[in-house]
C-alpha cells in the first residue's frame, strides 16, 4: 500500500501554543479519506502542513514520498482546497481558470471549462460576487484542473448551507468516481463524509484515535450491553473503547475482529456517527484522566 | 507567473499611466512657454542691464504650477508606497487569497520576486518619469535659482525620487507582510517613510561629503555671498583677527544680533570687538544704513579689527554626487527590506522545514524493515518503538498492547539511521 501523507511526531506551534503536537499519522493513497475531529484537533493545521503552507516546528512530514512544497513539480501534484475557499473578489472566473493555467504547468483547459459550464456558472462573473457555494465550487474547480495526484480539502463545506453542501458533495463523488486521484477531506461532521469516503481518520487531541476502511471500521466496533461487570474480565480479542456504568448496567464500546459470543451481552452495531464519537469521548478522557499514555494508535500499513 | 502580476496589477498602472499623461500635457505646453520667456527676458538681461526686475517678472510667471509640481513629487513616492506597497502580501493574507495563490505549481519565492519586482519597477520608472518633467519644467527657474540644494529643490529633481519611490515601496510590502493588514500597513508606511526622509534630508545629507571650507572678508550685513555661486551654505561664523568665533551670519555677538553701532556724536563702534577709530559719520544722519556712506565706513571699521567669514558649504559641483549617494542610500534600505520580506515569507519556513528534516534523519521511513518488525518509529516520549504484526515482533520486550493484532514495543537500541 502506498501511502499519500505520512508523518512523525509533527508539531507545529504558534508562539507559545502548540496547535498541533506530536502528531503520527499515514494516510493511505487510492482512498478517498476523512479526517474528522473535534474543532482545535488540529486537522487544519495538519492539512495546510502537507500542503506546505506553513511549516512544521517539529516532527516530519512526507506528502507523495517527498517533502511538502518542496518545489514546484511538488506544489503540481497536490490540489488544495482551502477553509473558507478563498477567490481574488476582482478576478472574473475566466481570470481564475487563466490564473490555474498560467501557475500549473499540468493545467487541463477542458476539465475546467467544462466544469464550469456544466455547474452554469457565467464565466464573466466576478468572483466576488458568486455565492459561498459557487465559489467553493469554483475553488474545487482550480484545484482538480491542475490534474492533482493527491486533492487535499480543509473544511470545504463548513461555512455552505445544506443544499449547496448536498451539490459540492455530489461534484466531489463525480471527481471520485472519474479518476484515481486521492483525496482527504477534513470536516468536524461526520455525515458530510459518510456520504463521500471510504477510508477515516479520527484525529483528537493531535493524536490519530483510529483509522481504517470505514466498512472494516463499522464491522469490527460493537456496542455491548449487559449486566454490570468488570471490564477486565473481557476476553483480550476485545479492546474497550469506552464504557459508561450505571447501578446494574455496562454500555461498552468495543473493538474486535471475532465475533461476540457471550450470551450475556446485547450486541449492536454502531453507525459511524457514534464511533467517532466513541474515539473522541476516549480521547477527551483520555487528557483529562492524567495522560494515561494510550500512544499513538497504530495505522496498519 | 508574470501574467498574473500583471493582472493583478494593471488596474493601477493603467491609472498611473494616465495621471501620468495627464502631468505630461500640462508641463509640456506650459514648459515650452517657460523655456521661451525665459530666452526672451531673462537670458539677455545682462546686456539690458535689467536683470534682478528680469528675474522677478520671470519669476512671477505660473506661479501656479511653481507652487503645484514639486508637491507632486513629493507625495508620488508615499502614494505608491501606500497604496501599492502595503497591500501587495498583506490583502492576499487578509483574505486568504493567498492559500491559492502559494499552492499553485510555483515556488513561493518565484511569486514574491516576480509580484515584487514588476511593482517595483513600475513604481521606480513612475517616479523617474515624473521627476524628469518636473526637471525639465523647472529647468529655467533652476538657473536662476542660487542654491540646489534647499530640501525644496533637491529632493525634487533629479534621480531621487527612484530611490524614495522604491524605499517607499519596498517599506510598505514589509510593513504589509509583518502586520498582515492592510489598513493599518498603509498607515504605518506613510509614518515611516515620511520620518526616514526628514532624518536623511536634516542628518545625513549635509554629511554626504566632507564639508568645504572658505575663508573670505566679513562683508556686513553678512550673506555668505563670499561663497561660490550655487553653493550650499551649511554655516557662516564671523572670526575674530585671532581666529576665534565671535559670531555668526554676518554678526557679532552670542546671538550675532550686534552689528555697528552708531553712537550719537558720529562714532562708530562694534560692540564686543571694540570702536572704530577714524571712521565717523556725519550726524544727524537718519539711520539709513543702505547708504553707501554707511556701508564704506562699516567696511573700513571691519577691515581695522581684522574681521572675517568662515564659510562651511557644498559647493554647486557637488549637486549630482550628493544625487547618487542619496539614491543609492534609499535603494540600499529598500533591498534591505526585501530580504526581511523574503525572511518572513520564505527564508524562515526554509529553516523551519529543514530542521524538521534533521528530526526526520532519525526516523526510519525504511520500507525494508517493514516484513521483519512492521515498523520502526522514533517517539519522542517513549524512544524508539517497533510497531507491527504480533506475531513478526521479536521478543523485545512487550511495552503495550493497544490493538489486538497490533503491538508497540519499546525497543532497547535507537532505529537504524537512515544513510545520509
Amino acid at each position: 500500500m502506498t501511502v499519500a501523507i505520512r508523518t512523525k511526531g509533527l508539531g507545529k506551534r504558534y508562539g507559545q501554543r502548540w496547535a498541533l503536537s506530536d502528531c503520527t499519522i499515514e494516510v493511505p493513497a487510492g482512498h478517498v479519506v476523512g479526517l474528522v475531529g473535534p474543532n482545535g484537533a488540529g486537522k487544519s493545521t495538519l492539512l495546510q502542513l502537507a500542503v506546505g503552507l506553513i511549516a512544521p516546528s517539529a516532527g516530519a512530514i512526507e506528502v507523495l514520498g517527498r517533502r511538502p512544497a518542496e518545489d514546484p513539480a511538488q506544489l503540481g501534484r497536490v490540489g488544495f482546497v482551502a477553509q473558507d475557499t478563498p477567490a481574488y473578489a476582482a478576478f472574473s472566473i475566466d481570470d481564475h481558470l487563466c490564473l490555474g493555467a498560467w501557475l500549473n504547468p499540468s493545467w487541463d483547459r477542458a476539465v475546467s471549462e467544462a466544469r464550469i459550464d456544466r455547474l452554469g456558472l457565467d464565466r464573466r462573473q466576478r468572483a466576488g460576487k458568486l455565492s459561498g457555494g459557487q465559489r467553493a465550487q469554483l475553488a474545487l474547480t482550480l484545484a482538480l484542473a491542475k490534474r492533482p495526484e493527491l486533492l487535499i480539502l480543509d473544511e470545504p463545506v463548513a461555512s455552505l448551507d445544506p443544499l449547496a453542501r448536498r451539490e459540492f458533495l455530489q461534484g466531489l463523488m463525480e471527481i471520485v468516481s472519474e479518476g484515481e486521484v486521492t483525496i482527504v477531506l477534513s470536516s468536524h461532521l461526520v455525515t458530510d463524509l459518510e456520504r463521500v469516503c471510504d477510508y477515516l481518520i479520527v484525529l483528537a487531541g493531535s493524536r490519530v484515535q483510529v483509522a481504517g476502511p470505514i466498512e472494516d471500521l463499522l464491522a469490527n466496533h460493537r456496542r455491548l450491553s449487559g449486566p454490570r461487570r468488570d471490564p477486565r474480565s473481557l476476553p483480550a480479542s476485545q479492546e474497550v473503547i469506552t464504557m459508561t456504568h450505571t447501578e446494574r448496567q455496562s454500555t461498552l464500546v468495543v473493538r474486535t475482529d471475532e465475533p461476540v459470543l457471550d450470551p450475556v451481552w446485547t450486541v449492536e452495531h454502531l453507525n459511524l456517527e457514534d464511533l467517532v464519537l466513541a474515539y473522541m469521548a476516549r480521547a477527551q478522557g483520555n487528557e483529562t484522566s492524567a495522560q494515561r499514555a494510550t500512544g499513538t494508535a497504530a495505522v496498519s500499513p | 507567473m508574470i501574467r498574473l502580476a500583471w493582472r493583478q496589477f494593471r488596474l493601477q498602472a493603467a491609472i498611473a499611466a494616465s495621471l501620468l499623461a495627464l502631468v505630461a500635457v500640462v508641463v509640456i505646453l506650459t514648459g515650452a512657454h517657460l523655456a521661451h520667456l525665459y530666452d526672451r527676458t531673462v537670458a539677455p538681461c545682462a546686456s539690458r542691464r535689467d536683470c534682478s526686475t528680469a528675474i522677478a517678472s520671470f519669476l512671477r510667471s505660473d506661479q501656479f504650477l511653481q507652487a503645484g509640481l514639486p508637491p507632486l513629487l513629493l507625495v508620488a513616492p508615499a502614494l505608491m508606497g501606500v497604496f501599492w506597497g502595503a497591500p501587495l502580501v498583506a490583502r492576499e493574507i487578509e483574505t486568504g487569497t493567498f492559500r491559492l495563490a502559494w499552492t499553485q505549481s510555483v515556488s513561493r519565492l518565484r511569486w514574491l520576486a516576480v509580484r515584487l519586482g514588476l511593482v517595483g519597477v513600475v513604481t521606480m520608472i513612475t517616479a523617474g518619469l515624473l521627476s524628469l518633467m518636473v526637471s525639465w519644467w523647472f529647468s529655467p527657474i533652476d538657473r536662476i535659482n542660487l542654491n540646489r540644494f534647499s530640501p525644496g529643490i533637491f529632493s525634487e529633481r533629479g534621480i531621487t525620487p527612484i530611490g524614495y519611490a522604491a524605499f517607499a515601496f519596498a517599506l510598505g510590502v514589509t510593513i504589509g507582510v509583518l502586520i498582515r493588514r492592510t489598513v493599518p500597513a498603509m498607515a504605518l508606511t506613510i509614518v515611516g517613510f515620511v520620518g526616514t526622509r526628514l532624518a536623511v534630508t536634516y542628518w545625513i545629507r549635509p554629511l554626504l561629503a566632507a564639508p568645504l571650507k572658505l575663508v573670505t572678508a566679513l562683508t556686513m550685513p553678512g550673506t555668505g555671498s563670499g561663497a561660490p555661486p550655487g553653493s550650499w551654505v551649511l554655516s557662516d561664523q564671523t572670526l575674530s583677527a585671532s581666529g576665534r568665533v565671535i559670531g555668526e551670519n554676518g554678526g557679532v555677538g552670542p546671538n550675532s544680533a550686534a552689528g555697528v553701532v552708531v553712537s550719537g556724536s558720529g562714532a562708530v563702534s562694534i560692540p564686543g570687538v571694540g570702536s572704530c577709530p577714524g571712521v565717523k559719520l556725519p550726524t544727524g544722519q537718519g539711520p539709513d544704513l543702505e547708504s553707501p556712506s554707511v556701508e564704506h565706513a562699516f567696511d573700513a571699521c571691519v577691515r581695522h579689527h581684522g574681521l572675517r567669514e568662515l564659510l562651511t558649504y557644498q559647493s554647486a559641483s557637488r549637486f549630482w554626487p550628493f544625487q547618487w549617494y542619496e539614491t543609492a542610500i534609499f535603494l540600499a534600505l529598500a533591498l534591505i527590506l526585501i530580504g526581511v520580506c523574503w525572511w518572513w515569507l520564505i527564508g524562515r519556513e526554509q529553516r523551519m522545514s529543514s530542521r524538521s528534516e534533521r528530526v526526520h534523519t532519525g526516523v526510519v521511513f525504511d520500507e525494508s524493515l517493514a516484513p521483519a518488525v512492521g515498523r520502526l518509529d522514533n517517539d519522542p516520549k517513549q524512544g524508539a518503538v517497533a510497531v507491527g504484526r504480533r506475531n513478526a515482533l521479536p521478543a523485545y520486550g512487550l511495552a503495550r498492547d493497544h490493538d489486538p493484532s497490533w503491538r508497540r514495543l519499546r525497543l532497547d537500541k535507537p532505529p537504524v539511521q537512515r544513510p545520509s
